[in-house]
C-alpha cells in the first residue's frame, strides 16, 4: 500500500543565509531512508502518465519501485537504459512541467518527487556501477559539442557499438553544464563523473577543436573517415537589447559572466580570473540563466541583486524551484519592468539602469499577455554591473562553413522528424536546432538523433 | 597538447614561439587568431597567428608579456607543451585584388602586420611598410619586413632608431610625396590605429584595422569582445578581427580595453612577486 501523505518529502537544502555566500550545492539531496519513503508514495498506476512527460522516456514507475525495494543498483540500470546523464537531470530538469507535472498524485496533493529520486539513485550508484563496453560495429561517428545533446547522443551511439569522437571547442568538456550552470546547482564533479562514465564506454573526447574552423563538417566525412555526424553545438550567441549604454564597462552577457564564474572559476577564492564583483547588480531576464547569474552575483559578494523582468511572476520562464531559491536568498524581483537605458559614470562604468514600468495587454503569439509600456513611468535602479540574460541564438560557425546545411530564419538548423539535417548523414539536435531551451529537451533530441543515426548506418 | 618547437625573445618583453598545431596550420590565413592556454588552469588568451607552416604543421605566435597569463606563457621553454592552441578563429584578411598597400605596424602589433605584408608581397602587390616603436630596444621583425616590402620606414618615439616621430608622420609624408594606395593596413595600439584612421579619412583611403579586445572563447559565445562598428554592435571574434577602421568607435574600444585595468595591475604585481620569490 502506498504512502498516501499529500506532500512530497522536502528536499533538504543549505540555510538560505549561509548558502548565499557560498558556491556549495544548495540542494543536499535525499538520504537513503527519505528516498525509500518517498518512493513508497508512488501508486505504480496503470497509465504511467509520468513516463509520457519525460523527453527521454525513462520507465519512471519501474525505477521508483526498485527504490522502494531498496534495490538501488537495479533502479540505476533502469534509468541508464533511457538516460545518459541521470545525476544531471535529477538536478536541472524542470520536473514540474514534465514527469511530475503529469503525476496522478499531483491531482490531490503533491506529485511524487521523481527528480529527487532520480538524483538520489544516480548519486548513490555513480562510480560503483559496472560499465559495459560494447563490441565495435565498425562505424565511426563524430559528435560536435559536448553539451547535453552531444553527450547523450554519444552515449547512445556507444551503447550500439559505434566508435564515437566528441569534438569540443572549449578546453573542458560539458558545454553549458560546465560553463553555464553554476556549481551550487550542478557541481562540476557530477558532470565530470558522467563524462568519465562515457569515456569508460569508449567515447573519445577531443577538446580545443572548433568544428567550422579547425575542421569542417565536410572534412569530418571526407577526410577524417566519419560515417555520420551529429551537430549539438548549442545556442551560443548572446542577445543584447540594443539599448544605449550596453557597451559600458560592467555590462556582461550572462554567457560571459557565467563563463567567467564557472568555467574560469572566478568563484574560487584565489582565482585570477578578472571579473567585476559589484555590490549592486541588475540582471535582465526571467529564465533559469537569469536566476543563475543573479545567484552567482550574490555569491561573489553583491549586497543587492535585482532581477528585471518585463512580465509578471507567473510568466517567469525559470524553474519554480530556482525562483523560490532566489527569493529565499534575497534576490529582488522588479517585475513588469523593462530597461530602456544603461547609464554610466564619468569613467564609463555602469552607474544605474533606467527602466520603465510595464502592464500586461493582449496575449501575443506565445499565448502570454504582451507587456506594454506605462507612459511616464521611468525610474532608475542603481547598479554597478548589469548582466543581460535575455536569451541566445544559434552559433553560425558551422552553418557558414557547411554547404548544403539549411537553417531557419532564426539561425536554427533545419531537421526532419528523425533529427536529420538537409545534408545526408548529418544530424542535429538541442539548442542548435531549437534555440535556447532546456537540458532535457536537448538530451531528448540527442537520443532520438542517435537512434536515427544507427538506423542510417545500418542501411549503409 | 602542443609542443613548443622553438622560442626566441624578440626584445625584453616580446616572445616569439613556434608550436605544433596541425589543425590550425592546415587552415590558417593571415588575419586569423588562436586561443592559447599555457596550462590547464590558465586563462584563455587570443593571439594572432604571426606565421604558419603547413608542411611542418606548426604556427608562430608573438606576444608581449603584459599580465599574469602572458607571463605564464612566456615561462614555457622549447620542448615544453602548451595545453591548448585552438583555431584558426576569426575571418581571414581580404587581400586579393589589392595592388598597392601601406602596412602600418605599431609595437607588438607588427607581429600581426607582418603576415599581411608577406601575403600581399606574395600576391605581387607593392608593399610600403611603416613600423613604429617607442625606442631602439623594442624593434622587432625589421629584417622580415624589409624582405617583403618595396619600401620600409622605421620610426621611433625617441629617435634612437630610424626617424624620430610617429607612424602617422611617415604615412602623411608618403602620401604627400604622391604615393597612391588602394588600402592602408594599420595594426598596433588602439590609439595608433585611431590616428592612422584620422589621417587616411582625410585622403579617403580605405583603411583596415585589426582589433584585439578582451575575449574568452573566440567563437562568439561570450560577447565580451563587442565593438561599435558603423553604429552597430559587432563581435571581434566572429565578425572580425579586421574591420573598416573608419567605422570603428575607437574611444569606446579604448575604454572597454581598460575594464580590468586595476585587476590586471594587481595580478601582474602578484605574479611578479611570486616569480621573484621563486627566484630567491
Amino acid at each position: 500500500m502506498a504512502d498516501m501523505s499529500p506532500k512530497k518529502h522536502p528536499m533538504p537544502t543549505l540555510d538560505a543565509k549561509e548558502r548565499a555566500k557560498s558556491f556549495k550545492e544548495v540542494a543536499v539531496g535525499y538520504d537513503r531512508e527519505t528516498a525509500v519513503a518517498e518512493a513508497k508514495r508512488c501508486l505504480n498506476c496503470k497509465h504511467k502518465p509520468c513516463t509520457q512527460g519525460c523527453p527521454v522516456s525513462i520507465d519512471i514507475p519501474a525505477f521508483i519501485e526498485k527504490v522502494a525495494q531498496e534495490k538501488f543498483e537495479e533502479a540505476y540500470q533502469i534509468i541508464r537504459q533511457s538516460s545518459t546523464l541521470p545525476a544531471v537531470c535529477g538536478r536541472v530538469c524542470p520536473q514540474e512541467t514534465q514527469c511530475e507535472g503529469r503525476c496522478v498524485r499531483g491531482i490531490k496533493g503533491e506529485s511524487v518527487g521523481i527528480g529527487r529520486l532520480e538524483r538520489f539513485v544516480a548519486d548513490y550508484c555513480s562510480g560503483k556501477s559496472e560499465i559495459e563496453v560494447k563490441e565495435s560495429n565498425g562505424k565511426k561517428v563524430a559528435v560536435i559539442g559536448s553539451g547535453p545533446s552531444g553527450l547523450t547522443c554519444a552515449g547512445e551511439l556507444a551503447k550500439a557499438g559505434c566508435d564515437v569522437t566528441v569534438f569540443e571547442a572549449l578546453h573542458i568538456a560539458g558545454g553549458v553544464l560546465v560553463y553555464g550552470i553554476p556549481e551550487f546547482r550542478l557541481p562540476k564533479q557530477i558532470v565530470k563523473n558522467e563524462i568519465e562514465t562515457l569515456k569508460a564506454m569508449g567515447v573519445k573526447i577531443v577538446t580545443n577543436v572548433i568544428i567550422g574552423k579547425s575542421l569542417s563538417v565536410d572534412d569530418l566525412i571526407q577526410n577524417e573517415g566519419f560515417d555520420a555526424v551529429f551537430i549539438g553545438s548549442g545556442a551560443g550567441l548572446p542577445r543584447f537589447m540594443g539599448i544605449p549604454g550596453e557597451n559600458l564597462k560592467g555590462v556582461y552577457s550572462a554567457n560571459e559572466f557565467l563563463t567567467r564564474v564557472n568555467l574560469m572559476k572566478a568563484y574560487e577564492e584565489d582565482s585570477r580570473t578578472p571579473i567585476i564583483k559589484a555590490k549592486k547588480v541588475c540582471v535582465v531576464g526571467g529564465g533559469n540563466v537569469a536566476m543563475d547569474a543573479a545567484r552567482c552575483a550574490l555569491r561573489l559578494g553583491a549586497e543587492n541583486v535585482h532581477i528585471i523582468y518585463r512580465r509578471s511572476m507567473s510568466e517567469l520562464p525559470a524553474r519554480a524551484e530556482e525562483v523560490e531559491n532566489a527569493i529565499e536568498e534575497g534576490i529582488e524581483f522588479d517585475i513588469l519592468t523593462n530597461p530602456v537605458e544603461i547609464i554610466g559614470d564619468e569613467n564609463n562604468f555602469v552607474k544605474a539602469v533606467k527602466c520603465v514600468k510595464m502592464e500586461l495587454g493582449e496575449p501575443d503569439a506565445s499565448g502570454r499577455r504582451r507587456p506594454v509600456e506605462v507612459e511616464g513611468s521611468e525610474f532608475e535602479i542603481s547598479a554597478e554591473s548589469v548582466i543581460i540574460a535575455i536569451g541566445t541564438s544559434p552559433n553560425p560557425l558551422i552553418k557558414n562553413t557547411t554547404p548544403g546545411l539549411s537553417v531557419n530564419s532564426r539561425g536554427g538548423l533545419v531537421v526532419d522528424e528523425s533529427e536529420m539535417t538537409s545534408k545526408q548523414g548529418v544530424y542535429a539536435g538541442g539548442d542548435a536546432v531549437t534555440g535556447a531551451a532546456t537540458v532535457i529537451l536537448a538530451m531528448g533530441a540527442g537520443k532520438l538523433a542517435a537512434k536515427s543515426i544507427i538506423e542510417y548506418l545500418n542501411k549503409q | 597538447m602542443h609542443k613548443i618547437i622553438s622560442k626566441e625573445k624578440l626584445n625584453d618583453t616580446v616572445v616569439k614561439m613556434t608550436v605544433e598545431a596541425p589543425y590550425v596550420a592546415k587552415k590558417a590565413e593571415p588575419g586569423q587568431f588562436v586561443i592559447v592556454c599555457a596550462s590547464p588552469d590558465s586563462e584563455r588568451i587570443p593571439l594572432t597567428i604571426a606565421d604558419y607552416n603547413r608542411e611542418e604543421q606548426s604556427i608562430t605566435i608573438i606576444f608581449q608579456t603584459v599580465g599574469s597569463s602572458t607571463m605564464m606563457l612566456s615561462e614555457k621553454q622549447e620542448g615544453d607543451y602548451l595545453e591548448a592552441v585552438a583555431g584558426p578563429l576569426g575571418k581571414a584578411s581580404e587581400l586579393d585584388g589589392l595592388k598597392k598597400v601601406a602596412v602600418i605596424g605599431g609595437g607588438v602589433g607588427c607581429a600581426i602586420a607582418y603576415p599581411v605584408a608577406k601575403k600581399l608581397h606574395g600576391n605581387g602587390a607593392v608593399v610600403h611598410t611603416v613600423t613604429g616603436f617607442r625606442t631602439k630596444e623594442l624593434v622587432i621583425l625589421q629584417k622580415e619586413f624589409e624582405a617583403v616590402s618595396d619600401k620600409y620606414v622605421l620610426m621611433s618615439d625617441d629617435g634612437s632608431c630610424g626617424k624620430k616621430g610617429l607612424v602617422t608622420n611617415a604615412l602623411e609624408e608618403l602620401i604627400a610625396s604622391g604615393e597612391e594606395y588602394d588600402a592602408v593596413y594599420a595594426i598596433g595600439p588602439l590609439i595608433m590605429m585611431k590616428f592612422v584612421c584620422d589621417v587616411t579619412k582625410k585622403y579617403g583611403i580605405k583603411t583596415i584595422v585589426s582589433m584585439n579586445p578582451i575575449m574568452i572563447d573566440g567563437t562568439g559565445m561570450c560577447g565580451g569582445c563587442r565593438l561599435t562598428v558603423g553604429g552597430e554592435t559587432k563581435f571581434a571574434c566572429v565578425d572580425g578581427p579586421e574591420f573598416d577602421g573608419h567605422l570603428i568607435d575607437f574611444d569606446e574600444a579604448m575604454d572597454r580595453s581598460r575594464m580590468y585595468g586595476d585587476f590586471e595591475k594587481h595580478a601582474r604585481e602578484e605574479a611578479c612577486n611570486l616569480l621573484h620569490k621563486e627566484v630567491q
